[in-house]
């Protein structure tokens, strides 16, 4: 019996609880365990009961119920359906906080590729298989693939999100325990599916001061600064910049916008528009310009199409201008 | 020439197993038992060859790091163990041997409406599960069953074409034997066999049958789609070229997850069979029963999303498919409570296939309370794609599905060889499928919780121990499974006859001889009464 405690305490033990969506999850999961454990032990020891006293052959009386099998059908089809409901709630309670990411967080750019995580800061630093946080610092994880569909999944903070190519998909935790958890990619993505692994070192504000300072690869100046030489290196400014403003939709004070489509859609410009307009242009035929931006799909890579789209939203204040 | 009198031809008919006994008479049969043995014997080899692929993994998993195969091997066998199974194991078991040798005995039928569609049938299933060993032979893929784009469709060094091709071919399989059952259901029931007295098998393969003939025509042209892209570099779900990967999972799993009803609904008929026999008494709650069936087929088909909640679909697709997915395993708990409320105050014998049904009953309600688990939004962001899901399928298509299809092969044994089994080694066998299935997936559940991804073959250490418990287990299951392969071979040949109605039963199917003649009856029986019509105790 010790040896079973000391087990499950030890599978306890390996599963952390280091995020503040992590309790949240596991509350859940409790309740979930509570009720399907109940009902577990309820069915088998009625079950067993009635074999034993139902039994061919045995003295237990077998007149028929008195109460109406309708009743008793009913009865358990609505305490079913409540017990159902009530979890439902609660499960998709958390799942909508998950989604809803907090605005104005930090941000981490993650490209997938097989089979490795490509890791960007906002300031320039670059690692590979490895993020560092600042505990209680809620961050938000920017995920795209260059290849096939990965999944960002860090166990102790209860996060999964697929990764997939062509998309812009976003996830958050906020780090309460530091520590250093494993990422897994959960998505199979091939021959060395199971080496993608990677970790996320939480580490306390002192400690990523010091980080923060030491020399990491360098993914060439931040995120804004590399966003602006691709915006040099492509010529964006040759039609979004001209002085006319007939050629192309200026992109100043884009971010966040709402965009009228030449068909009379209306779209929010978020990550997801601004990559998809880049890479997949004649799609969006923006409202009073003609449509002669080609497909930069597969010119512009996935990160430096991230990069891109952090420029345009450091400059969602300010009309663009040209910087030195 | 005078007709003989119904009676003489009876004496005079041999069973469907006499008569002629050349290989060409059992390759050219239209007798639904023969084509029933046909399905019997080729999926029990498909069964093998999935099951000696599971072995391999198990084998891999008990240790951490790569050591039996390469991860290229080892995705290959991933791939092979569920398109077999699922494909050519699960989908035909209960609908294709137990479906084709029953269900025109239990409504009195001298077979099924088109006995000669139902002999294609099997030729081609036959034909795609060629196709698809010899994509196997010649290379394997590994894509996983689940052929998710763009991988499949473009990075993937697999001869997925060949593969998506014998799945293609076998899908045709389903939808015609799907068909025919349906027509035999609607148009050959026996006088006075209305809809309210059929047994529950006959509900279920019915309910089925609709799946499978609604549902399969989607995965043939999901099928396709990835072939127009990954020959002819159509650009539907690849990214780079136009397309959109989330689109081949809504498309995959509007079959697949239909396709999880195809495996378990069957196995619910054999269930109300099987325990209303052994309890001697009525199903409790028929109609309830029946709708539940009908109910689950239906609201079946609106709940694939639930396998993307994490894929980045929208959050409030998730929300209702989470809902719709409770929904759903409303009318899947009232049948067990059901099932549980037919033994109370019964006479209850605790013979082979009654065991199985309790161990279905156990693995069906823990595999369906783990499915909750999944359903719950925020519980599945953390448990998707992790052995928790592995563990989850497995106790409903395994736990439910296979001990389901176990029970009704031993129950129907008798009818369909004319013989009885060995009880004992039966018995014994019963409960070693349980205990070893049980070892080798209960532990996979907490593999799940703890974080360790579904196809890894290498993995951190802390999952080592609960990895190697379940290999164990899998040992034992193997042992299980082999023995009703030996001594049913044996019972074939020697065991002793069984008689018309060894358990007593009340099934028209019991009505006729064991093994029954060429089509079936001596007369059309005439059905007076509901079913189930056990005397009162």
């Amino acid at each position: 019996m010790s040896r079973f405690l000391a087990f499950s305490g030890a599978i306890s033990g390996w599963l952390p609880t280091a995020s503040s969506m992590a309790p949240r999850v596991d509350r859940v999961l409790r309740d979930l365990l509570a009720a399907g454990s109940a009902v577990v032990v309820v069915l088998t020891v009625l079950t067993l009961v009635i074999l034993v006293r139902y039994r061919r052959g045995s003295a237990a009386s077998r007149a028929p119920s008195r109460i109406a099998t309708w009743k008793i059908e009913a009865s358990w089809i609505t305490g079913t359906a409540i017990v159902f409901l009530y979890l439902f709630f609660e499960g998709a309670g958390v799942y909508v906080d998950m989604e809803r990411i907090p605005p104005g967080l930090p941000e981490i750019t993650v490209v997938g590729r097989q089979w490795m995580w490509d890791v960007r800061y906002a300031d320039g630093r670059r690692e590979f298989n490895t993020l560092h946080v600042r505990l209680n610092t809620p961050v938000r994880v920017v995920l795209s693939s260059e290849d096939v569909i990965h999944s960002f999944f860090v166990p102790a903070f209860r996060v999964k999100q697929d990764v997939v190519p062509g998309k812009i998909v976003s996830t958050w935790f906020n780090p309460t325990r530091t520590g250093t958890y494993t990422l897994f990619c959960a998505q199979y993505c091939g021959t060395a599916h199971a080496q993608m692994l990677g970790s996320v070192v939480v580490l306390s504000p002192g400690d990523y001061a010091t980080w923060a300072r030491g020399g990491l690869l360098s993914a060439g100046g931040t995120a804004e600064a590399r966003g602006h030489a691709v915006y040099r290196r492509f010529g964006c400014a040759e039609c979004h910049e001209d002085p006319q403003g007939r050629r192309a939709p200026p992109l100043g004070g884009l971010y966040g916008s709402l965009v009228t489509l030449a068909d009379g859609e209306q779209l929010r410009a978020d990550d997801q528009y601004l990559h998809d307009a880049i890479l997949l242009s004649p799609r969006y035929r923006v409202s009073g310009y003609a449509l002669t931006m080609p497909s930069y799909d597969g010119i512009i890579g996935p990160s430096d199409a991230l990069d891109l789209i952090a420029y345009l939203k450091a400059s969602a204040t300010a009309p663009l201008a040209v910087q030195p | 020439m005078n007709p003989a009198t119904p009676a003489e031809r009876q004496d005079a008919a041999p069973s469907y197993l006499g008569g002629e006994t050349t290989v060409a008479s059992w390759l050219g049969t239209l007798d639904h038992k023969r084509i029933a043995l046909l399905y019997l014997f080729t999926i029990t080899a498909f069964f093998v060859v999935g099951a000696v692929a599971a072995a391999l993994m198990r084998w891999q998993l008990a240790v951490p790091t790569a050591d039996l195969v390469t991860s290229d091997t080892y995705n290959r066998l991933f791939t092979l163990h569920g398109v077999v199974m699922v494909w050519f194991f699960l989908i035909p078991s209960i609908p294709a041997v137990l479906g084709n040798f029953i269900l025109p005995l239990a409504i009195g039928a001298r077979d099924v409406a088109f006995p000669r569609l139902n002999l294609a049938s099997w030729y081609i299933f036959v034909a795609g599960g060629l196709v698809t060993l010899y994509a196997i032979v010649v290379g394997g893929v590994d894509t996983g069953w689940t052929f998710y784009t763009p991988y499949s469709s473009t990075y993937s060094n697999g001869h997925v074409m060949v593969m998506a091709a014998g799945i293609f071919v076998a899908g045709f399989s389903s939808i015609a034997t799907g068909l025919n059952f349906i027509v035999t259901v609607h148009k050959l029931r026996a006088p006075g066999l209305t809809w309210f007295r059929l047994p529950l098998f006959v509900w279920a393969i019915y309910a089925t049958s609709i799946i499978m003939v609604l549902a399969t025509p989607v995965l043939a042209i999901t099928l396709l789609l990835m072939g127009l892209e990954r020959v002819l570099g159509v650009g539907i779900f690849d990214p780079r070229i136009g397309g959109d990967p989330l689109l081949f999972q809504h498309l995959f799993w509007f079959y697949s997850h239909p396709a999880v009803y195809i495996m378990i609904l069957p196995g619910m008929g054999v269930v109300s069979e099987i325990i209303t026999c052994f309890s001697r008494k009525r199903i409790f709650g028929y109609p309830v029963m029946a709708v539940s069936i009908l109910s689950i087929a239906g609201l079946g088909f609106l709940v694939w999303g639930h396998h993307m909640f994490v894929s980045s679909q929208s959050v409030y697709a998730g929300v209702v498919f989470s809902f719709l997915s409770f929904m759903v395993s409303v009318p899947s708990a009232i049948k067990v409570f059901n099932w549980i409320a037919t033994m109370y105050r019964g006479s209850i014998t605790l013979s082979t296939p009654l065991l199985y049904v309790l161990g279905f009953l156990a693995l069906f309600t823990i595999g369906g309370l783990t499915g909750v688990f999944l359903a719950t939004l925020a519980v599945d962001v953390h448990l998707h794609d992790t052995y928790f899901v592995i563990a989850h399928f497995h106790y409903i298509m395994v736990g439910g599905g296979v001990m389901a299809y176990l029970g009704g092969v031993h129950y129907w044994w008798p009818k369909i060889s004319g013989r009885m089994f060995p009880e004992g080694i039966a018995a014994f066998a019963a409960v070693t499928i349980f205990v070893g299935f049980n070892l080798t997936f209960f532990p996979q559940y907490l593999l799940g919780y703890l974080g360790m991804p579904r196809r890894y073959m290498t993995y951190p250490a802390e999952f080592h121990t609960l990895n190697v418990i379940s290999t164990l287990g899998a040992l034992v299951l193997a042992v299980g499974y082999v023995l009703p392969l030996v001594y049913l071979t044996w019972s074939f040949f020697r065991g002793a006859p069984a008689g018309p109605n060894p358990w007593g039963a009340t099934g028209l199917e019991w009505q006729t001889s064991s093994p029954p003649p060429e089509e079936n009856f001596r007369e059309t029986p005439v059905v007076t009464g509901p079913p189930y019509d056990y005397p009162p105790l």
